[in-house]
């Protein structure tokens, strides 16, 4: 039996309209328009224990919809939903006290309360018994390095400190499963280090599921072994992030220096992508054309000053495979 | 009730730690006992004038009067006035979610909060506004001005359990406006209503017993008169033996039924909610 377990799961809004202008705005006054947006339409997929999804999609893709209602704040149209034997938003309160969710845009701890008070707090809230809560408290305080941030008041916690206390605060009830929802949204180098570090910690050594939904690659990269892509909605892959990465990846890019004007060149396999004074950039798709052979129909027929072939970013790549499917946002 | 039985002790705490943060703001306390205090001491000259004037006999006697001005001085934080501002900034911000993420009967959860809110404002004040009205005017010679003792300790007792329902009371008249505050998305409009019918009804404006005749059974009955009118009448001794505790009586259902309505309406409200973005 997975962890978790999504089937056919569907979610609308209803999103008011108003024609522009004033006459839009009296109009309105009197008959209200609406449309319906499908957030969801039927997505399902299932999740063992201790697996560390990625969860990655354009903006307005369904991603905090999702987990909205996989956290049970939010009831969805249609489907089922099983975590632990639970449906998140029928059994809430029960299913709530099981799962620990940090939402990188938004605080959970008291905003004036010190960084200790806040723990404690949610000590009594979860009602950890003591003996274990001192005991998870520190292990998070040591991996987290928090000792000396606990008697500040939240408001004055730099934002990278502020996401390592708020995730620790997310561990204290020792959640068997974790959401972060963009956990390492404007943090500066270091911060996102120590973020995917102990993320990754409390997969690999404690076992703990995590769904991860970002915008960050690396953190994808570094963390992630199963991704899940979602675009307007629906799922669009669902594979090892290796697999996804070597079938989007095929591309790759050679940058050619010309002793002379860049010629126009036409190669099967290999597409301009731009051509500016001496340089030429091509992509090409090595099953069909290998580096080798490019070069060598090149070099045959001019003469060449600099070869260098790259990958193209991890970022780019994602943005290709959106607009491949028609995500990204409108 | 099974919903707040067993976690009480998590309600308790959410209580302490906003009751604890709020005593914070002293200066705050301080400026609106002085503040109080002012108006306090207009009110007693305005019906001082009054009753001097005044040939037919009135529903309170001038002391009666005097001691439910001052105690509507005392507990003006009591009145829910508005919608409690940490609700406000989590509708704006769209923190609520993470309240839905709490292993807690939402309504509880804030009304826990409410009522830390309140009387963690109120007991600063009221200490010293007693101090001032019950024990500083009379030993300046000014007892006739200031808040005489209950007449009786029956009276004394029945006013301090009318107290601790009033704060019941307006807990679950904040958590109505906190709803409509959470419906509305503004706490504009729910404040300026709840303003005005507070001031109005709970008598701490003009005590209800000035209202005319045929709309004191109504005004007795309303929630509101168990914020001010029934426990300060209780106090000086107006309302005594049975309609006291018909009082009472009156508070607790009202107390129960606003706190059902609440549960029932924060039900509905948060399996509408949707929260925007991010």
């Amino acid at each position: 039996m997975p962890q978790v377990l999504v089937e056919n799961l569907s979610k609308t809004y209803r999103v008011s309209e108003r024609r522009p202008g004033a006459w839009g705005a009296v109009q309105g006054l009197f008959a209200r328009r609406y449309r319906l947006v499908h957030a969801l339409r039927h997505i399902s997929f299932s999740l063992e224990r201790g697996e560390l999804l990625g969860f990655i999609g354009p903006n307005g893709a369904g991603k905090s919809t999702t987990i909205k209602i996989l956290s049970g704040i939010l009831e969805p149209l249609s489907g089922r939903c099983e975590i632990d034997g639970l449906t998140p938003w029928r059994d809430r309160i029960r299913h709530v006290a099981r799962i620990g969710v940090v939402f990188g845009q938004r605080t959970q701890l008291w905003w004036d309360l010190p960084v200790i008070d806040g723990f404690n707090l949610l000590r009594d809230i979860y009602r950890v018994p003591e003996s274990e809560y001192r005991r998870t408290r520190d292990e998070m305080i040591g991996l987290m390095r928090l000792e000396r941030l606990l008697d500040q008041p939240v408001r004055q916690l730099s934002l990278g400190q502020r996401m390592r206390c708020e995730i620790a605060a997310a561990m204290l009830h020792r959640p068997a499963l974790l959401f972060l929802d963009e956990p390492t949204i404007g943090l500066d180098a270091p911060s996102k280090l120590a973020v995917r570090e102990f993320v990754k910690t409390l997969n690999r050594r404690q076992g703990v599921t995590v769904i991860l939904t970002t915008h960050d690659m690396h953190d994808i990269e570094a963390l992630a072994e199963r991704v899940i892509v979602i675009g307007n909605g629906v799922i669009l892959a669902d594979k090892p992030f290796a697999l996804l990465r070597a079938e989007v990846f095929t591309e790759r890019r050679l940058l050619a220096d010309f002793v002379g004007a860049a010629p126009a060149l036409d190669i099967p396999g290999a597409v301009v992508r731009n051509r500016d004074g001496n340089s030429i950039e091509l992509s090409f798709d090595p099953a069909i054309i290998s580096v080798p052979q490019l070069i060598e129909s090149i070099s045959s027929k001019y003469e060449l000053a600099d070869v260098h072939v790259e990958q193209p970013q991890i970022e780019e790549v994602i943005a290709r495979f959106y607009d491949l499917h028609g995500a990204s946002e409108a | 009730m099974a919903a707040i039985a067993g976690p009480l002790r998590s309600y308790r705490s959410v209580f302490a730690a906003r009751f604890m943060l709020m005593l914070q703001y002293r200066a705050a306390a301080v400026a609106g006992f002085v503040t109080q205090c002012w108006w306090g001491i207009i009110k007693v000259m305005v019906f001082a004038a009054f009753f001097h004037g005044a040939t037919a006999r009135q529903p309170l006697s001038f002391p009666q009067t005097v001691a439910y001005v001052w105690l509507g001085q005392a507990f003006l934080m009591l009145m829910p006035w508005w919608g409690d501002p940490e609700i406000t900034e989590m509708v704006r911000s769209g923190n609520v979610s993470y309240e839905r993420l709490r292993p807690l009967d939402t309504y509880f959860f804030w009304y826990a909060r409410a009522l830390a809110w309140i009387s963690a404002r109120m007991v600063p004040r009221a200490a010293m506004m007693f101090a001032f009205v019950a024990l500083l005017l009379p030993l300046l010679g000014l007892g006739q001005w200031g808040l005489a003792p209950p007449p009786s300790p029956r009276a004394a007792a029945l006013f301090v359990a009318g107290m601790v329902m009033a704060v019941l009371l307006s807990g679950a008249v904040l958590m109505l406006i906190n709803l409509l505050v959470v419906v509305l998305i503004s706490d504009r409009g729910p404040s300026l209503l709840a303003t005005q019918t507070v001031t109005l009804l709970s008598g701490i404006l003009v005590p209800l017993p000035f209202f005319p005749g045929w709309m004191r059974s109504f005004l007795f009955l309303q929630p509101c008169a168990g914020l001010a009118d029934i426990p300060f009448r209780i106090y000086s001794g107006n309302l005594a033996g049975g309609l006291a505790l018909a009082g009472l009586l009156l508070m607790l259902v009202w107390i129960i039924a606003l706190i059902a309505i609440g549960r029932r309406l924060m039900e509905r409200v948060m399996s509408r909610l949707e929260v925007q973005g991010g």
